[in-house]
């Protein structure tokens, strides 16, 4: 007896897919801008003069890079309410995200800060610019283009990763495909469809990212 | 109700890890044959050969996981083959590695000097002599690193098993945490056992890429 594919369902499902996609572009805008930001100060702290900082951050990142995304979030989420912090899954997604894409990126962040040469902070402190000035002004535009490839790539992997946050309830696409898949009880036609959506996404996303590179970042990105 | 003391839980913990580190290690293992046989056709000089094996790592760099085990979970029964968690667990991951890693040595490959190739053909060598006696040990020489630091991402990456039922580390904390209503400490405890076996791991990667760098 041979299965027959089925895609009828897909036309009531095409709001329900969409309204799931926006969300999980939803979660990975804020916590890429929110993991980028924090990841610029942990770079910065990892070369700050304290040796405390230096080694707290030094051990976020590796409890973070050692450790699998879904029990971070499993942490977050279920964990952190018996210490008395009660998040919404939403809530709760963001923050795991972010707690985990700032880890990657304070690394990527640093070695972009690494790479730029040491004449052109001496150039700008002898012109009379604050260390500060120097920093935002002349050292962090470089380094964000050198790095900008690895954070596109990092950005799009912390997408295809949020699909685990289907696990604490967020509405985003796999959640709505695992609703999906229950309701029509073609389990395997959902997920080939999302599998697609979120190929769509990646390679969307990433094209985006190296466009607005490109437009933002002076010289573009090679 | 079953009172679990800390040791119990402890216990149960470090006995799913075994299934973690099984898994883990199949899937290196398989990913590593069949990621091999990618490489071999991402390097072809067919044409048609090289795009396949491109789309193939484009398919399962660009796609979650996740979906990927669903729909060999979901896929392979209506093809009439009867599967169980572990065998998705194993295929998908095994899948999903050889894809990483064939990407990870066709850098190495790509980084070895033309020249060693044409040597190699200078000898009177086939090409696959070439490749097995001169390309493919420096290639793997040189990618050491990022290998052993895919190792890492997937021994992270077998906790995704846990959603399509396979009983390893995160799936029987999910169920000790029912039972105990401990989550704080329950997934402390899971997130110390991947940590114990990452981090070693990460500071051989690390390792590796200095010595490397001296060179």
């Amino acid at each position: 007896m041979g299965y027959v594919l089925d895609f009828g369902w897909l036309g009531d499902a095409v709001s329900l897919i969409a309204s799931g996609a926006a969300m999980t572009l939803f979660l990975i805008a804020v916590s890429a801008v929110a993991g980028i930001v924090l990841s610029v100060l942990g770079a910065a702290g990892r070369r700050s003069r304290h040796a405390w900082l230096r080694r707290a951050i030094a051990g976020y990142v590796e409890i973070i890079r050692n450790t699998p995304f879904l029990v971070q979030l499993f942490f977050i989420y279920f964990g952190l309410p018996s210490l008395g912090i009660r998040l919404d899954p939403v809530v709760a997604a963001i923050l795991a995200m972010t707690l985990n894409m700032t880890a990657y990126t304070t690394e990527i962040v640093g070695a972009g800060l690494d790479a730029v040469p040491k004449g052109q902070k001496e150039a700008a402190l002898a012109l009379g610019l604050r260390s500060r000035q120097v920093f935002i002004k002349i050292v962090l535009p470089q380094a964000l283009k050198v790095i900008f490839p690895a954070l596109t790539s990092q950005i799009v992997i912390m997408m295809l990763e949020s699909a685990v946050v289907s696990q604490i309830a967020v509405r985003e696409l796999t959640y709505e495909a695992d609703l999906l898949q229950a309701r029509t009880f073609r389990a395997f036609e959902t997920y080939f469809i999302v599998t697609l959506v979120y190929l769509a996404l990646s390679i969307g996303l990433r094209r985006l990212l190296v466009a607005s590179g490109n437009r933002f970042l002076s010289g573009g990105v090679s | 109700m079953i009172e679990f003391t800390l040791w119990d839980i402890i216990r149960n913990l470090l006995l799913a890890a075994r299934w973690t580190i099984l898994l883990s290690a199949v899937a290196f293992a398989g990913g590593t044959i069949v990621g091999l046989l990618i490489l071999f056709m991402r390097i072809s000089k067919r044409r048609w050969v090289q795009r396949f094996a491109e789309y193939y790592i484009g398919l399962f760099q660009g796609t979650p996981l996740l979906m990927q085990l669903f729909l060999l979970f979901f896929g392979l029964p209506l093809l009439g083959l009867r599967i169980e968690p572990w065998t998705a667990a194993v295929l998908g991951l095994t899948l999903c590695a050889s894809a990483f890693l064939a990407e990870i040595w066709r850098g190495g490959v790509q980084a070895v000097p033309v020249g060693q190739w044409d040597a190699g053909s200078s000898l009177g060598l086939h090409y696959l002599k070439q490749l097995r006696l001169i390309i493919l040990p420096q290639a793997f020489a040189m990618t050491r690193a990022p290998t052993v630091g895919f190792l890492v991402q997937l021994i992270k990456s077998t906790a995704l098993t846990s959603i399509i039922g396979f009983e390893e580390l995160v799936r029987t904390s999910n169920a000790i945490n029912n039972a105990t209503f401990e989550p704080f400490k329950v997934y402390g405890f899971v997130a110390l056992i991947y940590f114990a076996l990452c981090f070693p791991l990460t500071r051989y990667a690390k390792m590796l890429e200095l010595r490397a760098l001296k060179h």
